[in-house]
């Protein structure tokens, strides 16, 4: 799922200190299960900001929401009545939802109170790891499921690099070096030829550098 | 080993049976042109190649390309040095073939040290291709007189293809493989990381003479001259893929009070008499960081010089 952080308060109150009313919406998507734009988050946010605002002598009306899914138009149709009540809308979303309400909106003012980060999954109570650059394709395989795209600081398809030491990467004690993981694996499992001829240079065109990306399902277009 | 693939005074050296002696210059923060031609100027006469640093540790310097074509006029062959950092694939064949025509005849293909280490850590990072597939890509560019894409080139850039090797880095097991496969995508000559645990390294060559690695690329030894206790703690703690036993640090302290350096510059000579005789070294890389006045001295005291003539 796609895992994020809310922005600083201070941040965010920078965004809409303009404002006197604004609507803060929420997503059940990925960022209610990743804990960051769900309802309770919609909650405290607007609770925090309504502290904040007071102290500084500018009370601001806020309104809670919370929408199925900011991906989808459908969804976002359901704001059609109260979203032009507010001098902005703050969404607590991935980065597509302020997105998506901006062009169904396109006279009203989003914010987004969420600094989105990358495709990943728990790893522990309150942690979360990346996984996934969405490169566009898939070489997990050639890794024994291990992404270097994603996981290695250099996205190095023939790893590991001499920065490489007791199983950490060069540029933290906190990053796993990936490619440790990657031979060690190879290794016990007696499959080291695996890593023994030079991957050739990656086509990049699928991801990001290949220009904005679309999904196309004709059966569905239909 | 025989045919010469550059015209290339290292790849003579070499292949003329002679343990090669290399050198290092980083070029300046800045456009001091003077102060690089003085670094050079110690090094001139000294050693069969000088290594021009690519914004090694990741620091805004003077391109390398532009500074190994200073290094030729000054008449020092230029060892130049490309990271996958900072440059996409086009840029990187752009810049092989712009060091070409500007007299380089050897480069080194690195990954090059994370931004996170350097003076502009907000930079984006690029990684199009890794060291090998950069290895890769300068052999069919000299070899296929091809870009990577397979269109011709006009006149194909005839370098001598070197590549880096940590043996101190990890898994240690699988280093000699990437050795290996460094060499199997086209590596003519291997300069290592710096060597200070020398029986580490003992075992590694016996690794990769045992797999006939040696026989295939040409393995210059890393030393760098220990030139305080401090510098050996901060390499120890801080660099990243540094191995340096506390047993060398003890003895830099034993010198006695201003005689450190001495210490370094005498640990450094042995270790060349050794590589001189270790099985599968072909030569030394010298790397004597901010210490290119010092490098006379130790090629002298190591019976490096005079060097074969061009």
């Amino acid at each position: 799922m796609i895992i994020g952080d809310r922005k600083s308060l201070t941040e965010i109150l920078d965004m809409i200190k303009d404002c006197r009313s604004i609507l803060i919406t929420g997503c059940k998507g990925c960022v209610t299960v990743c804990n960051v734009g769900g309802l309770k988050e919609v909650q405290v946010l607007a609770s925090s900001l309504k502290i904040a605002r007071k102290k500084e002598g500018k009370s601001i009306a806020i309104e809670e929401n919370l929408l199925e899914r900011q991906c989808d138009p459908e969804y976002i149709a359901e704001l059609a009545d109260v979203v032009h009540r507010y001098d902005a809308v703050l969404s607590m979303a991935c980065g597509v939802g302020p997105q998506f309400l901006a062009e169904a909106y396109p006279t009203q003012k989003f914010f987004p109170a969420i600094n989105t980060k990358f495709f990943g999954g728990a790893t522990g109570h309150g942690v979360w790891e990346e996984r996934c650059a969405g490169c566009g394709s898939c070489v997990i395989h050639n890794y024994d499921g291990l992404c270097p795209v994603s996981r290695c600081s250099k996205s190095l398809m023939n790893g590991p690099c001499g920065g490489s030491a007791n199983g950490l990467c060069e540029i933290s004690k906190d990053v796993v070096c990936i490619w440790d993981r990657i031979v060690k694996k190879k290794m016990e499992q007696g499959r080291l030829a695996d890593l023994l001829t030079v991957m050739p240079a990656k086509d990049w065109s699928t991801s990001r550098d290949g220009g904005p990306r679309k999904s196309i399902r004709e059966e569905l277009t239909q | 080993m025989s045919e010469n693939k550059s015209g290339s005074n290292l790849e003579r050296v070499l292949r003329a049976g002679h343990f090669a002696f290399t050198g290092e210059c980083g070029p300046p923060k800045g456009a001091n042109v003077g102060h690089l031609k003085e670094k050079i100027a110690f090094l001139k006469g000294n050693v069969d190649a000088v290594n021009i640093t690519d914004n090694q540790t990741a620091v805004v310097r003077m391109s390398s390309w532009a500074a190994s074509a200073i290094a030729v006029q000054e008449g020092v062959e230029p060892n130049f040095q490309m990271v996958c950092r900072d440059r996409n694939r086009l840029a990187m064949m752009s810049d092989i073939l712009g060091a070409y025509s500007l007299g380089a005849r050897n480069m080194l293909c690195l990954s090059g040290d994370h931004q996170r280490f350097g003076n502009h850590p907000e930079a984006k990072n690029v990684y199009d291709i890794d060291s090998l597939q950069l290895i890769a890509l300068a052999k069919k560019m000299r070899d296929e007189e091809q870009f990577m894409n397979g269109e011709a080139i006009d006149v194909a850039p005839r370098l001598f293809i070197g590549a880096a090797c940590n043996p101190f880095a990890d898994p240690f097991e699988f280093r000699v493989y990437r050795l290996a496969k460094k060499i199997s995508a086209g590596a003519d000559f291997i300069q290592t990381q710096c060597i200070y645990n020398m029986e580490k390294f003992r075992l590694f060559m016996k690794m990769a003479v045992d797999m006939g690695l040696t026989e295939k690329c040409f393995i210059l030894a890393g030393v760098t001259p220990l030139k305080s206790v401090g510098m050996a703690q901060y390499m120890a703690r801080q660099v990243p893929g540094m191995d340096v036993p506390p047993g060398l640090i003890d003895r830099l302290k034993g010198a006695s009070k201003g005689k450190a350096a001495e210490e370094g510059i005498k640990i450094a000579i042995e270790q060349i008499e050794e590589f001189k005789e270790m099985k599968g070294v072909s030569g030394v890389h010298l790397m004597a960081i901010e210490w290119e006045h010092r490098v006379a001295e130790i090629a002298e005291r190591a019976q490096m010089l005079p060097r074969p003539p061009i």
